[in-house]
């Protein structure tokens, strides 16, 4: 990966705040956008990007984190639609040129992916993990 | 005509008077509504087929019937669930109709850009009506159509208003200007140029927005 790149992350539960710590390690700028302040706790010290307090299905939230200038958005939150709608209109309306959506739901991410949103299903990555540790190859996609 | 309608919450009521709306009109309706509390009352309200579940799960749509629905109305409090379960039932199921709740005013324009063919964003529609009160009780703005192109009004004739007694064709309206109806002790006429108005007339007008002032003003007297 390219480093000094401009990342938005949207959500800051354990996934989200997992990947600032280690892209802001990195080297890239990293905004994290999340309804609670209470979720920032979870950064580590040395995270040294910037923090916005507001839900980013609201344009005006997205606006705050200079989605114009993001290089890439990662939307992490555990709601399904909410990362969707928000990677939608990175891709769509803003064009962030690297979106991916967090996507629990196996089938709907299966929608998606074909509707050329790229997604990572934990569902799915997990159950292949599983059964990767019991011995079988993942079925063949 | 098929519909299916999602939600609960916020907008139960909404959902139940609707669902009782389409019934009455023959429409047949499934309603999916994430709560069983509420599943329960509406199956017994509401002739309707009722499905517990979330409206933007593919699964859920299916069991609802999207493969064969004419329409899927989207009315739940959180836009990115309506954004969401609208696209499903287009993109996976081919509804040929797709109609979105905004909360968020700003979504409006966000929705239609990614692909739902109508939205409503109830802060505008009662925004709308707001603006749409006149200043005289006489007037009432009933609703815009063509994408506001057109607008249908509604007037009652008092004692001071100066077309009372004439008829349509002394009036001399704008061009663009129709009476459509009259609406005389409960019975509605389609008026004719030689028709006379009277006292207590309800008319219901339609033209063009910029003739109304005009029209209020030969009619009632008074603008808008």
């Amino acid at each position: 990966m390219q480093p000094h790149q401009y990342i938005i992350i949207v959500g800051c539960g354990r996934l989200g705040s997992m990947l600032a710590n280690q892209l802001s390690g990195l080297g890239s700028s990293v905004v994290v956008i999340d309804r609670e302040e209470t979720a920032f706790n979870t950064l580590s010290t040395e995270f040294s990007g910037f923090l916005v307090t507001g839900d980013a299905a609201e344009l005006d939230v997205l606006r705050r984190a200079r989605i114009d200038k993001a290089d890439c958005l990662l939307a992490t939150t555990q709601h399904d639609n909410v990362n969707l709608m928000v990677a939608q209109v990175a891709q769509t309306i803003f064009q962030v040129p690297k979106v991916i959506a967090r996507v629990s739901n196996p089938s709907r991410e299966e929608v998606y992916g074909r509707f050329g949103i790229e997604t990572i299903c934990p569902t799915t990555l997990s159950a292949e993990a599983f059964l990767s540790a019991l011995g079988n190859q993942p079925e063949a996609k | 005509m098929r519909v299916i309608l999602i939600g609960g919450g916020e907008t139960i009521e909404t959902i139940y008077f609707l669902s009782r709306l389409f019934a009455r009109r023959g429409y047949r309706v499934t309603i999916v509504n994430p709560h069983s509390d509420e599943a329960r009352m509406l199956s017994r309200q509401v002739k309707a087929t009722v499905i517990v579940g979330d409206g933007s799960d593919p699964a859920v749509l299916e069991e609802a019937g999207a493969r064969r629905a004419d329409v899927v109305l989207s009315l739940t409090p959180q836009d990115p669930d309506n954004l969401v379960a609208c696209q499903v039932a287009q993109r996976l199921y081919n509804v040929p109709r797709t109609m979105a709740l905004v909360n968020d005013p700003d979504n409006e324009q966000i929705f239609r850009q990614l692909g739902i063919t109508e939205v409503f964003s109830a802060t505008r529609v009662i925004g709308s009506l707001i603006e749409g009160q006149t200043v005289f009780d006489e007037i009432t703005h009933l609703f815009p159509a063509a994408e506001g192109q057109l607008h249908v009004s509604e007037l009652v004739l008092d004692e001071d208003a100066p077309a009372t007694g004439k008829s349509l064709a002394e009036l001399d309206l704008p061009h663009d200007s129709l009476v459509a109806a009259i609406i005389r002790n409960g019975q509605v006429i389609v008026p004719r140029g030689q028709d006379r108005l009277q006292l207590a007339d309800r008319l219901i007008l339609i033209g063009l927005p910029e003739n109304q002032e005009e029209v209020f003003r030969l009619l009632a007297g008074k603008g808008a």
